[in-house]
């Protein structure tokens, strides 16, 4: 039987990058981790919306705080690289274009992510 | 080869040929959030490197949140995540594979457009009432 594989395919040799559903699961799964670490943040941001500085920087230098505004980070900024690498992928067409869009969404996403928990850890260790 | 797959295919209508539904709605709405949930993590960032600066940084940053378009920004920015999250809900529903048939379709995109307004009104009411956002 013959290949049924497209010319293209053939020519480019590329396999499966065995990746399968990593993107699909870890996307669901920050999107579970996001739902109590995100009505915290809404709580917090309610609560602290008219907070003064000293209410502010003890209550964000609390180590539980803390600990919960890291995971919140993380998990958060991985769930948005995700989704944005799709929203990416579904409307730029261009190669040339598309991976300079996905290399600024991995850039934009670790900064965010290297800045907040920088922040974070600064106010809780001092 | 190249003409097999640069010859031009067969596309299906795009979006502005149907009847607008709400589950259409909510979809682009699903994405639209997520994006700007994505720009707003600068604020997010702003907010605690500020924090995490002083009390001059952190000043700016309250001058804004209390200003009338900070808020108007910050109660977009919770009504996005409600929005965000509670179209999330609908998908960890449809990936059990319940939920597909159009009655079941209709009354939960009617809860989950909803219940985040009703959410974010209910969270800034409880804010200004009893915990003194002003």
């Amino acid at each position: 039987m013959s290949d049924m594989r497209t010319p293209l395919s053939r020519v480019r040799g590329l396999g499966s990058a065995k990746k399968g559903t990593e993107h699909f699961f870890m996307q669901r799964v920050t999107a579970l981790a996001n739902i109590p670490l995100t009505l915290f943040l809404v709580g917090a941001l309610v609560v602290h919306a008219g907070s003064d500085y000293a209410t502010m920087t003890a209550f964000l230098g609390n180590p539980f705080i803390g600990l919960i505004m890291l995971l919140l980070i993380v998990s958060a900024v991985y769930h948005m690289r995700l989704g944005l690498q799709v929203v990416i992928e579904d409307y730029i067409h261009g190669e040339a274009s598309k991976l300079l869009a996905l290399i600024a969404n991995q850039f934009f996403a670790f900064t965010i992510c290297v800045a907040c928990i920088l922040a974070v850890l600064k106010l809780v260790i001092g | 080869m190249t003409d097999q797959t640069t010859r031009a295919r067969p596309l299906s209508p795009h979006i502005q040929i149907y009847r607008w539904t709400l589950t259409m709605m909510l979809s682009i709405l699903h994405r639209a959030t997520g994006v700007a949930l994505y720009a707003g993590t600068v604020l997010l960032a702003w907010w605690l490197l500020a924090a995490a600066t002083g009390p001059e940084a952190y000043a700016q940053v309250k001058t804004v949140s209390s200003a009338w378009y900070g808020r108007l920004v910050l109660f977009g920015y919770s009504w996005a995540l409600f929005h965000h999250m509670f179209g999330g809900l609908r998908h960890f529903i449809w990936d059990t594979g319940r939920g597909f048939d159009l009655k079941h379709v209709e009354i939960i995109a009617r809860l989950t457009s909803l219940l985040p307004l009703i959410l974010t009104a209910g969270v800034w009411v409880a804010a200004y009432a009893y915990l003194g956002a002003f």
